[in-house]
């Protein structure tokens, strides 16, 4: 099928609800994948020769590479590439009614504490959230010091300069079949730019910035710190939210100068038929700091192990993740740290847990050269498991060369126990609430990681997913 | 009647009946103990009446204020007031001893009323204090590397707080010192109230000197075989268990 002006997105089945939305669309790529598909996209984009290269030969390399099953989950051979839409823009009509939102839904909303007005985005009633306004003054308060904060698209447009210089430079297109994927077709993300010196006072979010493109399959993210300057950057929400589309594959490149640090945190809850297949890396030059907070929720399969690659002396990277998989979820996560300096420190928090025929796996790689001197890693995997269907798997691989190096790994798991339970509901709590007590001390220590109202929004998600696997 | 009635309770686990047929009834404003050797039931009773999943009752009743509760869920049956202080509570890592009792009294609220923290803060002193427990209990995670002592006295505070209609202490007394035995029984004691029922159960007399019962039963075999006053402690103290063997079951 060729690319069309408009069309209509694809039915989707949810376990609950069952409901199909159409929107018409004013720009979209049709249906499979070939050198159109990049053409089309770069011609809405108006896009520069080199970019329009730089697809192409990432397609070549996406078609040569094999999926990663000999390692991964053989549900990824449940994609089907040629049935996916890779570029949807432009959707104003709204294709949902309010009505037409279940009860579930809607109580969902109403939990988390939703305002009215981005409930119906999140919902599938309107296809845009209006949030022009939030955004204007976010980018208005940051540009007065400097700071460059737009759409990735935008970004390249008008910053070529420095968005050349580091794009596609710490997560190659090769590293991965998804990386070459997203190299080819990418929508979408942030492009920012911190200044020397210049320390962002707020978190800036991607939440903002969602009108100006959607929630993107294939969001591209590009974050450059420069030495000295300090940033908070926070993707995705609490929020369920109703997709269309079943493959997400985004990449995430941070790059952290001299003295500068990055924090990146991201809250996934993508609905439960969404493939979540993320490659995120920072690069952390002398004395820099990265830290990923990572938490997935939702999705049916989630791929993702953020990374640092500390290349300056003294740089440091973090990694703290959580992970529930609830019925029918795998949430596939994990760290990478890849120590290139001396006296380099990575730290690795990670905490799953798995309910019902939930699985969680944990897959850690660190990486110590021998000719170094004064690394320094901690890994901490624990896993929660909330009866006996699940399952939990843990494979760190730590590669630690010479011997002038500190390394230390834990790893834990446990079980919320009936006698737990049972002592919590003889105490007057429901089973929901037991469980979801259990599961919030669980990780209650990363929680505080996060910022305020992510971890309060957090803990009544918890909650809600604890309720509906109790039924 | 006010009063937490079993009624020819048979109940067991995995096919083996352990209680045969148990009777007995605790009036509101009085305090009973039920004593006896190990593996007489006493336990198994104790979580009948909680309600634990893993024991079946096959006949009788359990009656609180004259309505059966059996088929009512755990959590549920604590709401309406009956409290389990646990031979072994469990750990809960992370969740502090100050929002899991928070929690269990918010669950008695109707749904969009809150907590007044300042008031649950306030009463959650004063009872740690009659309880000699130091303050920092409160940020520490529910039960989790607390020695038997401090166990026990946090199944107490929590007695306090929750402010149940019927309690029953399982084996409080085992594993405390003299000290913490009367730490707890002050406790106990400040409870006693003529709108409260106590079915303490308990292998040593010892705690009866610091919590007098109004009646004292002995349990064997899964039935309970003599009721008398304090001085029936006494007399299986000095005795010890293997006279009430011959005893033939009491009657209600």
């Amino acid at each position: 099928m060729s690319a069309a002006e408009t069309d209509t997105v694809l039915s989707i089945d949810r376990d609950k609800g069952d409901f199909h939305y159409d929107v018409d669309y004013k720009h979209d790529a049709g249906r499979g994948l070939t050198e159109e598909t990049l053409d089309f996209i770069s011609n809405v984009k108006e896009e520069d020769q080199w970019i329009r290269d730089f697809r192409k030969r990432a397609l070549k390399v996406f078609n040569e590479k094999p999926m990663p099953t000999h390692w991964a989950s053989k549900d990824l051979e449940a994609i089907k590439f040629d049935e996916i839409r890779y570029y949807l823009s432009g959707g104003t009509k709204p294709a949902r009614s309010w009505d037409d939102v279940t009860e579930e839904e809607k109580r969902t909303f109403e939990r988390l504490g939703i305002p009215e007005q981005e409930r119906k985005f999140l919902a599938g009633v309107e296809a845009q959230f209006d949030s022009e306004a939030a955004y204007s003054n976010v980018q208005a308060a940051v540009s007065d010091q400097g700071v460059i904060f737009m759409n990735s698209s935008e970004g390249l447009a008008e910053h070529p300069e420095i968005f050349r210089k580091w794009f596609g430079k710490v997560i190659p297109t090769g590293d991965n079949k998804f990386s070459a994927l997203n190299s080819a077709v990418f929508s979408g993300g942030s492009f920012i730019y911190v200044p020397p010196g210049v320390k962002v006072a707020h978190p800036l979010q991607a939440y903002f910035r969602i009108n100006a493109e959607q929630f993107g399959q294939f969001e591209r993210t590009l974050i450059i710190v420069d030495e000295g300057a300090e940033l908070t950057y926070m993707e995705g929400c609490t929020a369920p939210k109703f997709e269309t589309a079943t493959l997400h594959s985004a990449v995430v490149e941070l790059v952290a100068m001299k003295d500068a640090k990055i924090q990146y945190i991201t809250v996934q809850n993508w609905s439960s038929n969404v493939f979540n297949l993320v490659t995120k890396r920072g690069l952390a030059h002398e004395n820099a700091e990265i830290r990923w907070i990572d938490c997935n929720i939702g999705s049916r399969l989630t791929m993702k192990y953020p990374g640092v690659i500390m290349k300056g002396r003294k740089a440091r990277g973090e990694v703290i993740s959580i992970a529930l998989a609830n019925d029918g979820q795998h949430q596939d996560t994990g760290a990478k740290m890849i120590h290139a300096a001396d006296e380099t420190t990575s730290n690795v928090v990670s905490k799953s847990i798995s309910v019902g025929k939930g699985r969680s796996t944990y897959r850690g790689q660190v990486h110590i050269p021998k000719h170094l001197k004064g690394c320094k890693n901690n890994t901490e995997c624990d896993a929660l498991l909330i009866n006996s269907n699940s399952r939990t798997d843990t494979y760190p691989a730590i590669t630690v060369r010479g011997n002038q190096h500190a390394t230390q790994h834990e790893a834990s798991v446990s079980q919320v126990s009936e006698e737990q339970i049972f002592y919590m509901k003889q105490r007057g709590l429901s089973e929901a609430a037991a469980m979801s007590l259990s599961v919030n001390g669980f990780i209650n220590d990363l929680v505080r990681e996060f910022p305020m109202e992510y971890s309060v929004e957090l803990k009544r998600l918890i909650d809600l997913e604890m309720e509906d696997s109790v039924g | 009647m006010s009063a937490l009635e079993i009624k020819n309770l048979h109940a067991g686990i995995e096919n083996q009946e352990i209680l045969k047929g148990l009777n007995l009834t605790v009036p509101k404003g009085e305090v009973h103990a039920i004593m006896g050797p190990n593996g007489s039931g006493k336990s198994t009773l104790a979580k009948v009446i909680a309600g634990h999943d893993d024991y079946e009752v096959s006949s009788g009743e359990v009656l609180m204020d004259g309505e059966n509760i059996l088929d009512l869920e755990v959590d549920e049956r604590s709401r309406r007031g009956i409290f389990l202080a646990f031979q072994y509570p469990s750990e809960i890592p992370g969740v502090s001893n100050a929002n899991f009792i928070r929690a269990a009294l918010q669950a008695r609220l109707p749904k969009g009323e809150d907590i007044d923290a300042v008031a649950f803060y306030k009463q959650l002193y004063a009872k740690m204090d009659i309880l000699e427990m130091d303050r920092k209990f409160t940020a520490r995670a529910v039960n989790e590397g607390f020695s038997g002592g401090e166990k026990k006295r946090n199944e107490i505070l929590q007695m306090m707080m929750l402010d149940p209609v019927y309690a029953v202490l399982d084996e409080t007394d085992s594993g405390l010192d003299i000290d913490a035995l009367r730490i707890v029984a002050r406790g106990v004691n400040a409870m006693r109230s003529p709108e409260r029922g106590f079915l303490l159960i308990t292998h040593y007399q010892r705690l009866l000197d610091y919590i007098v019962p109004d009646v004292v039963h002995v349990m064997s075999d899964g039935q309970i075989v003599r009721s008398g006053d304090k001085s029936l402690a006494l007399e299986l103290e000095d005795k010890g268990y293997d006279w009430i063997k011959d005893l033939e079951p009491a009657t209600a």
